[in-house]
Parts: C-alpha cells; structure tokens; sequence
C-alpha cells in the first residue's frame, strides 16, 4: 500500500475520477447503449464495450506516461493501472447499486446523507486553512443548506418517480446489459465483471506502455486497424460488394459485422504490417529524403496522380451508397471553403452562413421546379440557374454585410447569427408562403440533365460537386496570395493597422462576405437538387455550426484540413448512423478542445503556423 | 472605378442611412395603418403591453448573466441560454414531483420557492463547472475563441441535456393560485403575468444589493474595472469570475421556473437557444456590462416583440405577423449592432470593448 501514500496517489486518483465520470458520463447520455447496437466484432465485441474498455485502457496508458515521469518502478505502475481501472468502474458501480430495486435504499441514503458530508469537507477546508470558527461554522451552515436543497429535492423526485430510469432516460436496462456484460439479473456477478474487465484493461494500458516501441507501434496499428473496420464495417463491406463475389463478402462478413476469423486475420496482417513499417519506415522515409529532388519531384508527382485518379474514380470505387455520403461531404467541403473565406481568410466570424445556403437552395428549388411554386416550369434547367444562384448567394451575402461592416468580432458574429434567424423564420412564415412554400418547402425540382442524360444517381453528382469544390479550391488559393488574401491577411491580424496602411476596410470585407457567399449558394442550389425539394427545416442554424465546426477542427485557413474536417464531422455521423444522435455533442466538444489544446486545428494551414510561432517567440521575447 | 470611402463620402454611412429612413417609414406607415384602421382596442393594447412586460422581465433575468460575465470578461457568454435551459429542464421533474404529492397547491409559495432555489443551483453549477473547465483555461487569449468555445459550450450542453432527460417535450404542472385574472376597468391582467414580473423585479433588487452593497460586489466592480489592481488589491480574481457565472447562473436557473409558470409547454433540450439571443438583444439593448441596462433592455425588448407585431407588420399587410415575433426580436439585435452598439444607457465603449 506504499504506492497510496506517496505522492503519485495523487495521480492515479485524478486520473481514475476523470475516465470514471467520462464512463458514467457517455452511460448517461446514452452513447454506451446506442454504441451496443454496432457490433465491431460479430458476436465477440461491440462498439459500445470497446468504449467502455477503452476508458480505463487509456486512463491507465496515460496513467504509465506520467507515473514513469516520475520515476516510480515497474511494480507500482502495474498496482496503479489496476486501481486507474478498478477506478474508472466505480461511479458506473455506484450508478448500477442506484438503479437496482436492490439497493435503492443507498440512493436515498446518499441524497440525505449528502449535505452533511459536503459541508463539513468545505468547512473542514476553510478551518485548515485559518479561519475563523464562527466564519467555519456560517460556511457549513450555508453550504449544507444549499446542498440539502438539491439534494433533498432529487430525493423527492426519484421517491415519486419510483426509479432513476424514468428521469435519466438513458440508464436503462440496455444500459445495465452492456456495463455488466450481459450479468444484469445477477447483479453482483456483473459488478464484479465490470471491475475485473476494467481493471484488465486499466492494468493493458500500463503494459501497452510498457513495452519497447517497436512492438507497441505495431500492435496500436494492429488494435486501431482491426477497430476501424469492424466498427465501419457496414461501409467496408459496402465498398467491398462492389469488388469481390459473395462467397468471399461471406466468409469476411456475417451481414455487416467484421467475422472472428476474418478479424483475426485482419489483425494478424495489419500487425505485422505495424511492426514491418516500425522497423523499416524510418529508412523507407530516409531514402526517399536522400533521392535527388527531381527524383523526388517524380515520386510526389506520382503521389498526386494516383489521388487525382482516386478522386476520379471515387464512385465506381465506393458503389451507390457510399457515393451519396461523399456528394454530402462534398457540399460541406463546398461550403467549409466557402466559409473559409471569411473566417479563415478574412477572420470574420461570419454565423449566418445558412443564409446563403438558403438562398441558393430557393433559388434553384423556385427557378426549375416543376410543381405548382415552380415559376418557370421546367423551362429553366439547373445549368441555367446556377450561376443565377451563385448571384443571388452574392448578392445576398453583399446585402447582408453592409450593415455589419462596422462591427467588430464578437458583436458580427452574433449578428449574422441573427441574420441567420431571421432567414430561418421568414422562410417557415405564412408572409413568404406564395413563393417559397412555408413549411411545406418547395418539391418537384428536377435533377440536372448533362448532354440528354439525367442525372439521377449519386455517382453522377458526385462529379458535379467534385468540379465545383476543385474550382473553389483553386479560387481560395489563388485568392490567398493575392492583393486582397494580403488585404484580408492584415485585417485579420489587425484592422487599425490595416486602415491606417491604406487598405480600403468596407471594401476587402464586403468582398469576403460576398465571395464566401457564393459558393454557399452553389452547395445550396446542388443541395437542393440532389434532394429534389426543399423545406425550411434544412436551414437552420446546425448547418452554420457544422460548417463552423470543420472549419475550427480542421484548421482555419488550411484547405486540406477543410477536407479532412468534412470527411470526419459529416462522413463519420452519415456512415455511423448511431453517431448521428450525437452529432451536435461532439462537435461542442471537438470545439472546446480545439479551443483549448489545439486552436491551429488538426492540419494546421503553414501561414497561421507561422504567425503562431513568431507570436509566441515575440510573447517570449517580452517576457524575457 | 468609382472608390469606397473617398474623405467627403462613404458608401457604407449612405446605406445605413437610407437604412435608417426605411426603417422609420415601415414602422411609421405601419403604425399609422393599425392605428388608424382601429383593429385592435386599447385594452387589448394594455394586456400585450403587460404581457410584452412579463415577457420581458425574464429577458431580463436572463439577460442579467450576459452582461455580469461581459462586465468582467468582455466576452459573450453564448452558452448563458443552454445554463438558463438546464435549470428550467432539470426542475420539471421537480415541479411533477410536488405537483404529484399535492404539496404544489398546498403551499405554492414555499412550492415555487423551493423550485427556483432547485433550478438556480442546477444552473449555478452549470454555469460554474462551464467556466472552470471551458472558459478559465483561455482567459487571455483573441477575442474569438472564447466565442467559438462558448458556442461550442452551447451545443455540447444541450445535447448533453438531450441524452439525460431525452428528446421529448415537457410542461410545468399549473399552479391554481397563478390561474384567474385581476380586472381593472375593461383590462384584464393574468395573475401569472404580475406574478412573472413580480418576482422578476425581487431576484433583480436583490442583485442590485449584492453588487452594490455587499462586500463581493464591490469585489466584482472593483475587478470589472480593472483585473490587474483589483489583484493587487488583495482579491482573489478566479474566485470572483466564478462567482459571478455563479449567480449569472442562478438568475438564469430562476428565470427558468418562472418561465415555466408563464409558459407550461415547451420545456426541451432546446428552449434556451432562442431565449438566450434574445437576452443578449436585451443585454446589447440596455449596454452590455451595465446592470440596471439589462433590466431595462429585457423589459423594453420584451414590449416591443408584443407589440411589434401587431402594430407595425399587421399595418404593414404582412399575414401572420405573429409568427413573426422572433424576426422583430432579431432584427432589433441587428438594429442596436448597427445603430447604437453601445445600448440605451451605455457610455459609449472604448474600442477594446465595442
């Protein structure tokens, strides 16, 4: 029990606390249960329990990090990792004894118990450190009667409610299966599987940590692999049916879940894989370093070639399903490009952007329907009325930023966040019924016809966003290193100084909005098509979050991040249908955590990089 | 090419002025058409004057957290809305609760009493565990992201509230002492509405005392007005922020049973999104970082969504002007950023601040 005393207790305990309430946490909200649904492996393991066990995995990984900083042996960190472990399990074991009829009785005793226990610990707290006693006894009185506010009135809603359950949804018998593994009728036995099986896995992550780096490399890859694909294993077996027979799909899959043998396999390859790349990448990327540069030019020109042909053939590669998920993608990478301008480019932390989404949806849907709102029937086709879009977009977004030209960060975000709103409401409002459908939309709009060919399948659409993001791409890039990407650039970093260079301020922001605008329009106009009506509750404020949010966890300003951004904020929840209820919880997430530990965003564009060092390297600099 | 800003004229003062006239014509025009043509009688113009009041009174209460956090920090709070939802949420349980064992009717002012203190604390240590873990770590850094964290705040907290409680819609159980009305000559006034304003203006004075009389509300001006002195002066400035999120919150929370008193049905993960701009209107209508400017937006915005509507769109021809309630309540945001960004009783801010 040395290991308790000494000043790495501390550790293991903060550590144990923070994976045991993100345990109960992810059990609360329901993630755990919906996660259940999605087996990684077929009858083995699901996505649910590889949470459940990566918690206290990770906690005791993290937990052999910081111990070894501190120097403490072999021993102590195998004793650590099984308390990290048994740790992570208690709340979650507190929950469960809670949630019995059992031992309800604790519940109860805990709620009334609690004010007593709270106060005296603040109390105890202020004593020790020198209060006065009349001072110590007015903070327990007060602290005990707050707390016995709380916590009498949960007692009194659980006593009349009958059980847990019928408050927090959630911790339900789909709940109580997965924690205890199936053990939910003998509840002991399953408490103590929990705890043993996360003990086990607390005391894995310190030996993972444990062993020399080659090995774990290669069984991190190895686990990693294996768990992507069992867990996307639905998309897997989707992008497999297009290439291989049924007998082979067979033995691979049973219906959408990864096969034990199959697995097996898959992580026995991807192992070695793992553990071929450790030993040898080093001197793969050496020699690739020691090629000559013209050399080297080839080797990346091929790179580029080979992407471009995936990116060509990307339909045909991925069949019908897969490809609607990437014209989804493809809108947003639209649309995060679009953004980009103003928020990346320009820093201007534009929150409506749905409305120019709107616009050119409405655009196309009023233009080119067919039904009774259609004002053309039919003889405008989506060719015709893109660009007709993409004017409107602009000329909305021109519309909307003059007002707004005089206001400085915080204050324009929420502004345009009200512009938002207010698009949002005059489009379900009985006022704009006549023309643009109220809440019943506008339906009938044909799918774009190229050369007498309708285009009607995802497949073929996918060319047409791949087309208008590649040209916005270029448009993005060519503005950033142009006079007004500088102009922008200045007026991100500072507008006063920017002024007083001479740059004209309205002017270079008006082109931002207005630029930015229009490619929300183009995503909004192909959008629309692809859906084939429109209604207003596709645009509300969640679509300027989730452009917001790949943008931020992309990286501001970098293309290639908006890509990546796209791929896992939409991709992930289109292709994970469990995800989807989450959706909105991870981004809030992502976004603090960006925030805080990696504002650049997970491909940092190369100029904020540089700005972000020389900034720190000046705030050194003063500081020394 | 004709040029944007030439010394003698800006395009962008032209637009907004021609936006200022227009502005003024429409609420003129339509004003005068509803007045004229006699639609609406003066006591139905006195009740959704009252209604607009109570409406806005919980503005205000709302709108009290914005501008105490703006105050210190200088940065929006944009989660205050999802604080102001998980109070109202968590204490309808509550509210069944009494309502189920009778003691609601009984005794409904101990009941509600019981029930804001409930929902201020939930919220409280919303608000509080919100600025430990999101907003402490970035104090300091550009102006933007602690927007951004805060927006992401918002969404975390409601879907977060969402996997707890669920999706589902849920109402307040009624209050029989709030139902009936008073009737003042040809007016009839809901006793809800008096009491919503009513308590309102209690939790109101009662900030006003704390700020202004207690020993830790000189403590939040002295570090309002400047963090690095008030150091110096031997306050403890974390504990201050905190407890200022703190009581921001617990006005919050309040405003969510008395919100729930006024408007039973509704309660979800997602009911404080809509209130929460509207607050920061009020908060931005009175001056943001100023306490008695938020009382005084909250009520005036408040007024002006309940009369709005009928007044200027119904004049105007606009069908279903009252589905247009919010669109009034957005664009006086947009108005005020535009117009007069420093609010009603704002001096006008330094740069650092507008």
């Amino acid at each position: 029990m040395t290991i308790l005393r000494s000043r790495n207790s501390g550790i293991i305990l903060t550590l144990g606390a923070l994976s045991g309430i993100f345990l109960v946490y992810i059990g609360m909200v329901g993630m755990i249960s919906a996660f259940h649904k999605r087996e990684v492996v077929n009858d083995f393991i699901s996505l649910g329990q590889v949470l459940l066990l990566l918690a206290p995995f990770a906690a005791g990984y993290v937990l052999a990090n910081r111990l070894r900083a501190e120097g403490a042996g072999s021993a102590q960190l195998l004793a650590g990792g099984l308390i990290v472990g048994l740790l992570t399990a208690l709340p979650t074991v507190i929950l469960l004894l809670f949630n019995s009829d059992d031992y309800r009785f604790l519940l109860d005793l805990t709620l009334r118990l609690a004010p007593f226990a709270v106060a005296s610990a603040i109390a105890w707290q202020s004593y020790k450190s020198g209060s006065e006693s009349s001072r110590v006894l007015g903070i327990w009185l007060v602290t005990a009667l707050l707390t016995a506010i709380v916590t009498y009135s949960l007692a009194l809603i659980f006593e009349v409610k009958g059980d847990l359950r019928s408050v927090l949804v959630n911790i339900n018998r789909d709940w109580e299966k997965v924690v205890t593994f199936d053990n939910w009728r003998e509840l002991g036995v399953g408490i103590i599987t929990l705890c043993g099986i996360s003990g086990i896995a607390g005391l894995g992550g310190v030996v993972l940590n444990l062993l020399p780096a080659v090995p774990r490399r290669a069984l991190v890859y190895g686990l990693s692999v294996t768990l992507l694909v069992g867990a996307f294993g639905e998309t897997v077996r989707l992008v497999l049916q297009e290439h291989l027979d049924r007998d082979t799909l067979r033995a691979i899959f049973q219906r959408d879940t990864l096969r034990q043998n199959a697995a097996l396999t898959l992580f026995l390859i991807s192992t070695a894989a793992g553990f071929l790349w450790a030993l040898y990448g080093e001197r793969a990327r050496a020699g690739f370093g020691g090629m000559a540069p013209t050399q080297q030019r080839t080797v990346r020109g091929i790179g580029t070639l080979v992407f471009i042909g995936i990116l060509l053939m990307l339909p045909w590669l991925i069949g019908r399903t897969l490809s609607d998920v990437a014209v989804t993608i493809g809108i947003f990478v639209l649309m995060g490009l679009g953004l980009n301008i103003a928020i990346g480019l320009a820093g201007l932390l534009d929150l409506g952007y749905v409305t120019n989404y709107a616009v050119g949806a409405y655009i196309l849907a009023v233009l080119t329907s067919t039904g009774p709102l259609g004002l053309m029937q039919g003889t405008f086709t989506f060719w015709m009325v893109i660009p007709v879009a993409l004017l409107a977009a602009m000329f909305a977004g021109f519309i909307f930023a003059v007002p707004v030209l005089r206001m400085r960060g915080d204050y324009l975000a929420i502004a345009t966040l009200g512009f938002g709103e207010i698009i949002g409401k005059l489009a379900i409002s009985d006022w704009l019924k006549p023309i643009i459908g109220g809440a019943q939309g506008v339906q009938a709009i044909p799918k774009p016809v190229f050369f007498g060919n309708e285009l009607t399948n995802p497949e073929e659409l996918y060319y047409i966003v791949l087309v208008a993001s590649l040209v916005t791409l270029f448009v993005s890039i060519r503005l950033n290193n142009s006079r007004s990407g500088r102009q922008w650039m200045a007026i991100r970093e500072d507008e006063d100084v920017a002024t007083a260079m001479g740059i004209d301020t309205a002017r270079a922001k008006l082109l931002a909005f207005t630029l930015s605008a229009a490619t929300g329009g183009v995503a909004g106009a192909i959008f629309a098509a692809k859906v084939g009506s429109v209604f207003p509750n596709s645009f509300t404020v969640f679509v300027s979050i989730n452009v917001l949010s790949l943008i931020i966890v992309g990286g501001i300003a970098s293309n290639p991040g908006i890509v990546v951004g796209a791929i896992v904020l939409i991709g992930l929840p289109e292709l994970l249908r469990e995800f989807s209820d989450f959706r909105f919880l991870m981004y809030g997430a992502l976004l603090i955590l960006m925030m805080i530990n990696r504002p650049q965003g997970l491909i940092p564009s190369t100029i904020i990089t540089h700005e972000a060092r020389a900034g720190v390297k000046a705030k050194a600099a003063g500081a020394g | 090419m004709f040029k944007w800003k030439t010394d003698e004229f800006s395009w962008v003062d032209f637009t907004i002025d021609v936006l200022r006239v227009l502005i003024v014509l429409g609420i003129v025009i339509g004003a005068w058409n509803t007045l004229s043509s006699g639609r609406i009688s003066f006591a139905q113009w006195v009740n959704l004057f009252i209604a607009g009041l109570s409406q806005g009174s919980i503005y205000a209460l709302i709108a009290l957290g914005y501008t105490l956090v703006y105050g210190i920090l200088l940065m929006i709070n944009f989660a205050h809305g999802e604080v102001f939802m998980a109070g109202a949420f968590s204490t309808v349980f509550l509210a069944e609760a009494l309502n189920r064992t009778g003691f609601l009717n009984e005794q409904p002012v101990l009941a509600i009493l019981l029930m804001i203190a409930f929902a201020g604390l939930v919220s409280m240590s919303v608000a509080i565990l919100l600025e430990r873990i999101a907003y402490r770590p970035l104090r300091g850094s550009p102006r933007l992201v602690p927007l951004i964290t805060a927006i992401g705040a918002s969404f975390f907290l409601q879907y977060t509230f969402r996997g707890l409680y669920g999706s589902g819609f849920k109402a307040y159980p009624q209050v029989r002492a709030l139902q009936g009305v008073i009737q003042i000559g040809d007016v009839n006034i809901p006793i809800v509405q008096i009491f919503v304003f009513c308590s309102a203006l209690l939790l109101m004075l009662g900030l006003y005392w704390l700020v202004e009389r207690t020993r830790v509300g000189k403590a939040m001006r002295a570090v309002s007005e400047n963090k690095e002195v008030a150091r110096l002066m031997g306050i403890d400035i974390d504990w201050v922020i905190l407890f200022t999120f703190g009581v921001g919150g617990f006005l919050a929370g309040a405003a969510g049973v008395i919100n729930g008193m006024f408007r039973p049905q509704g309660v979800n993960f997602f009911m404080g999104f809509i209130p929460g701009i509207k607050a920061f209107t009020a908060a931005v209508l009175g001056g943001i970082g100023n306490i008695p400017g938020a009382m005084l937006g909250g009520l005036f915005l408040g007024v002006i969504e309940a009369i709005g509507p009928n007044l200027v769109l119904a004049g105007l021809g606009i069908p279903g002007a009252n589905q247009l309630k919010d669109v009034i309540a957005f664009t006086m945001l947009v108005l005020v950023l535009i117009f007069r960004p420093q609010g009603i009783l704002g001096e006008r801010l330094s740069e650092a601040k507008a």
